[in-house]
């Protein structure tokens, strides 16, 4: 009862590797349990019953971040919280993805003053920026489908890593 | 409770160091007070029977750049028996930015002096534990202050973004 049902008689498929791995690592992609600002909320909305994020097997945060594969920078970074931030992402396992959500993560946004580190990519290395103040949900998931393609490209032993930021 | 009774109270104490420099549009006094005087004041204010400021709600510093004293700490006080608020003011001078506490008098006095200090680099004399509170500790300076520059980070657009980000400090893996 399962995928052989609806596929017919399959018998065996051949498939590298590599596909299937990256199979895993974007259908099972659990973000960080973190939001900062007011785009936390839009997070919260894209993972709730109306957007469903959970189609891409995303519906889980994880509270830890050496259960996490993924980090959603959701809001403005202060200077006070970007060593936290950085210590979160060293702790997370590699193979390991941000995702700068909004325009305040990604740029700074309007808080161009004293306390707001102009744009997360100052602390750690962005993968996907998502512009909006805050994005719809629609527009983070859209950065995540997008992220997803590029982890569909990585090698198995993920030193190929794509290091050119995607900006939705 | 009126505002002239307080002050008549104030006067009569404290003789000609005190007076009343102003009233909000909602009727509340404004009293500059002497710097030196000021654990004083609030101590009668607050153990006085008849007036009995108990409380102490707010406490800020503000920046008057370009003015003498450059520098004014502002209480405003809430007396819970008369339902009456007034504010007080001690002015403090740009060259000698310290002030007496107010813990001993309110204990709330402890974080909001920590955050006056914080942001216009103004020293409580006496504070039990005066630190930085909003800011990182290896801060430089005190950003509130009006001399600080407001913009972090020259704005970005087509013509120039090119040499923004040649010199911006990304970060590496």
């Amino acid at each position: 009862m399962g995928l052989e049902t609806k596929a017919g008689d399959m018998g065996v498929v051949t498939t590298s590797l590599e596909t299937v791995v990256n199979w895993g690592r974007t259908n099972a992609m659990w973000p960080l349990l973190f939001g900062l600002a007011c785009c936390a909320i839009e997070m919260m909305g894209a993972q709730g019953a109306n957007y469903d994020l959970s189609r891409f097997g995303m519906e889980i945060n994880r509270a830890s971040p050496r259960q996490a594969d993924l980090i959603i920078v959701a809001g403005r970074v202060s200077r006070k919280m970007a060593p936290v931030i950085r210590r979160l992402y060293d702790q997370m396992s590699e193979p390991k993805w941000v995702i700068a959500m909004g325009d305040c993560a990604s740029c700074g946004g309007v808080f161009n003053n004293y306390a707001i580190v102009q744009g997360v990519d100052e602390v750690i290395p962005v993968d996907v920026y998502v512009a909006g103040c805050p994005p719809r949900p629609e527009a983070l998931i859209d950065g995540i489908v997008q992220l997803h393609k590029k982890v569909e490209r990585m090698k198995l032993d993920g030193t190929l890593r794509d290091r050119t930021p995607i900006h939705v | 409770m009126e505002n002239a009774t307080v002050l008549a109270r104030l006067q009569e104490r404290f003789a000609d160091n005190i007076g009343a420099i102003g009233a909000m549009r909602s009727g509340e006094i404004t009293i500059g007070i002497p710097r030196e005087l000021i654990v004083e004041v609030t101590t009668f204010l607050r153990d006085d029977s008849e007036l009995a400021y108990n409380f102490l709600e707010n406490l800020c510093a503000v920046d008057y750049l370009g003015r003498t004293p450059r520098f004014e700490i502002v209480y405003h006080l809430l007396s819970f028996k008369n339902r009456h608020r007034i504010t007080l003011k001690v002015g403090v001078p740009a060259e000698d930015t310290h002030v007496p506490t107010l813990t001993g008098v309110w204990q709330t006095a402890n974080y909001q002096e920590r955050e006056a200090f914080d942001m216009f680099g103004i020293i409580f004399d006496g504070h039990p534990n005066l630190e930085r509170i909003l800011m990182p500790d290896d801060w430089n300076g005190h950003p509130q202050r009006k001399d600080v520059p407001l913009g972090y980070e020259e704005v970005a657009f087509n013509i120039n973004d090119d040499q923004i980000y040649a010199r911006k400090p990304f970060a590496k893996e």
